[in-house]
């Protein structure tokens, strides 16, 4: 079977790099293999925006020269795709709007950059909601992304084209950003995982702003050490991001099978209130006493604020976008509008026309919190708010090493069933933004199927805590076999 | 609603965003519903709360200010809409 082609897409990064080491196929056959998946289950799915075979191709055949040199790193010829959010240098970079339909960008992000000097070979762009602005995917200028474990379904969102992509074994690893839970939630809409670092533990250099003081890049794959292995290499320092913090970067994988005797895992009391899904409650119970069982001990925690950090996310993020999504018009890059008057109405006409419903909401509710005789009343009222918040986790931390709970309130919904509310919509990231507001590691792991849909539990730590919850969703992977079920018609 | 069709329309302005007749009771409606969502927040006690600065409670680093040359303007101005000799074209705004 390991000479099989029709057998790689199955395998793990770290699986794949054994492979490469010993010869046993070339970056360039594993290239052309996951392509040839992406051309036509990844056009099914619609999980792509750009597929990047030329780039592809020759990145994959200098892989092989250097491997056969003796000049290659141990990433070296594998597989990854991008969240089209990542300035991607020579590649179109659309971020899922009209506005950035036409935008080149001249540089590589940062994270896109240490990946490829690594020696990852990038396929492609995935495709996700306008400018991370979604949680189901709907918002894109470029169409829904399709669920692989149900079609009629969303994956989530926004990074819901990298989520699907992984789960549909399209390629083994994707990049991807949180904001309020743009990677956790649709990995556990897919059963992948989903890591979001610390804030300031990776660069965002050359991703597209959309929050900056929430926004934060990862990576979606189908196993802890997987993610483990990418967190190594995209995180450090950046001076480029002034907020990119400067601290020794540890090696992940080394401490990934560190017992989990004397664990302690804070349950918090507030998660399993109403609003949880009784089958994903049951599922994230039974995966909490597989921790137990495997030597943690479970405390119950209170985050009192809980019910606040939606309300708070949805005053400090917009507030956020609407300054960051002014540098977009229509003078500098992207989207023009034809025939504009004067250059307030080419700005008003670009930007009408440029963005979506959502975007356009978003960047109005920002410009409402911001205006005069609103500001104290809102954003300043949301910061406080925030800081509540992050005292809540502070003093949960005081108690327990990690949190674990659900990662989304319900598996995955049908595509359609909540576009028209924003507020369901919005509610969907309960138990992730929270981590956002105070700049948290947090990971989903998937934790069993309720009919027949995956569900996610989630772990999350202190600041700079990712080493400690990637070797507990590794130690849940080693005794669980949920991660290696595959939605059916993509085996 | 909370938010009346004037206020709207000058927020659209505020944010330079043209919205069609057909889009605006649709965008009403929805922003309104949003106001009335994060009104939640007025109901928190934080009368001896600092506002969260940072994170990670850090400061911004600041860097010298000196040119990093690596700016290429020619490759950057690709992907202008229009420009001349270097120049970003925009409507006249000068009579």
């Amino acid at each position: 079977m390991s000479d099989d082609p029709n057998a790689w897409h199955g395998r793990s990064l770290a699986d794949l790099a054994r492979g490469l080491e010993v010869g046993e196929f070339r970056a360039r056959e594993l290239a052309e293999a996951l392509l040839a998946r992406i051309r036509s289950l990844g056009l099914e799915l619609n999980a792509f925006i750009t597929v990047t075979e030329d780039e592809a191709l020759a990145a994959a055949d200098a892989a092989d020269r250097a491997r056969a040199g003796g000049t290659a790193g141990p990433l070296a010829g594998l597989p990854i795709v991008h969240k089209d959010l990542f300035c991607t240098r020579g590649v179109l970079t659309t971020c899922g709007s009209r506005i950035l339909g036409n935008f080149v960008s001249p540089y590589d992000a940062t994270v896109v950059a240490r990946l490829r000097t690594a020696g990852m070979v990038m396929l492609g762009k995935t495709n996700m909601d306008e400018f991370a602005m979604g949680s189901s995917n709907e918002t894109s200028h470029y169409g829904p992304v399709r669920n692989p474990w149900d079609e009629s379904r969303s994956p989530g969102g926004s990074s819901g084209g990298s989520a699907a992509a992984v789960a549909a074994r399209l390629v083994p690893a994707a990049t991807g950003t949180d904001t309020g839970g743009s990677i956790r939630q649709p990995a556990a809409l897919t059963g992948t995982v989903g890591l979001k670092p610390t804030y300031g533990r990776v660069s965002r250099w050359g991703m597209v702003a959309f929050a900056s003081s929430l926004d934060q890049a990862g990576i979606i794959t189908r196993t802890a050490e997987d993610a483990a292995l990418l967190l190594s290499v995209i995180a450090g320092f950046d001076e480029r991001d002034s907020t990119c913090v400067d601290r020794p970067v540890p090696d992940y994988v080394a401490g990934l099978s560190r017992p989990l005797k004397g664990l302690k895992i804070g349950i918090v009391r507030q998660h399993f209130d109403q609003g949880l899904d009784p089958r994903c409650a049951a599922l994230v119970r039974a995966g909490l006493g597989v921790l137990r069982d495997h030597g943690a001990s479970l405390l119950e925690v209170d985050l009192p604020n809980l019910d606040l950090s939606v309300p708070a996310y949805y005053v400090v993020a917009p507030a956020e976008c609407s300054s960051n999504l002014s540098r977009f018009d229509g003078v500098r890059f992207g989207y023009r509008a034809e025939g504009a008057a004067n250059l307030l109405d080419l700005y008003c006409r670009t930007r009408g026309e440029g963005f979506g419903a959502e975007v356009k909401r978003r960047v109005m509710t920002g410009t409402y919190v911001l205006s005069a005789g609103y500001y104290d009343a809102y954003y300043l009222k949301a910061q406080k708010v925030r800081q509540l918040i992050s005292e809540d986790f502070r003093q949960a931390f005081g108690q327990v090493d990690v949190i674990a709970g659900p990662t989304a309130p319900t598996p995955a919904f049908a595509l359609g069933e909540k576009v028209d509310d924003p507020i369901t919509m919005y509610l969907n990231d309960i138990y992730t933004i929270g981590a956002n507001l105070a700049g948290l590691p947090g990971v989903s792991v998937p934790c069993g199927f309720a009919d027949g849909l995956p569900v996610g539990l989630q772990l999350v730590g202190p600041h700079f805590g990712e080493e400690r919850i990637l070797n507990v969703a590794h130690r849940y992977q080693s005794v669980t076999d949920w991660h290696s079920a595959c939605p059916g018609g993509f085996a | 609603m909370s938010l009346t069709r004037d206020q709207v329309g000058h927020i659209a302005l505020l944010a330079r965003l043209e919205l069609q007749d057909d889009e605006f009771d649709d965008v009403v409606d929805k922003l309104s519903r949003i106001v009335d969502f994060v009104d939640q927040l007025q109901a928190a006690a934080t009368d001896d709360v600092l506002p969260m600065a940072h994170p990670l409670d850090l400061r911004q680093r600041l860097r010298p200010d000196v040119v990093s040359g690596d700016i290429d303007r020619e490759a950057i101005q690709r992907n202008a809409p229009a420009v001349r000799d270097g120049f970003y074209l925009v409507p006249k705004v000068l009579e």
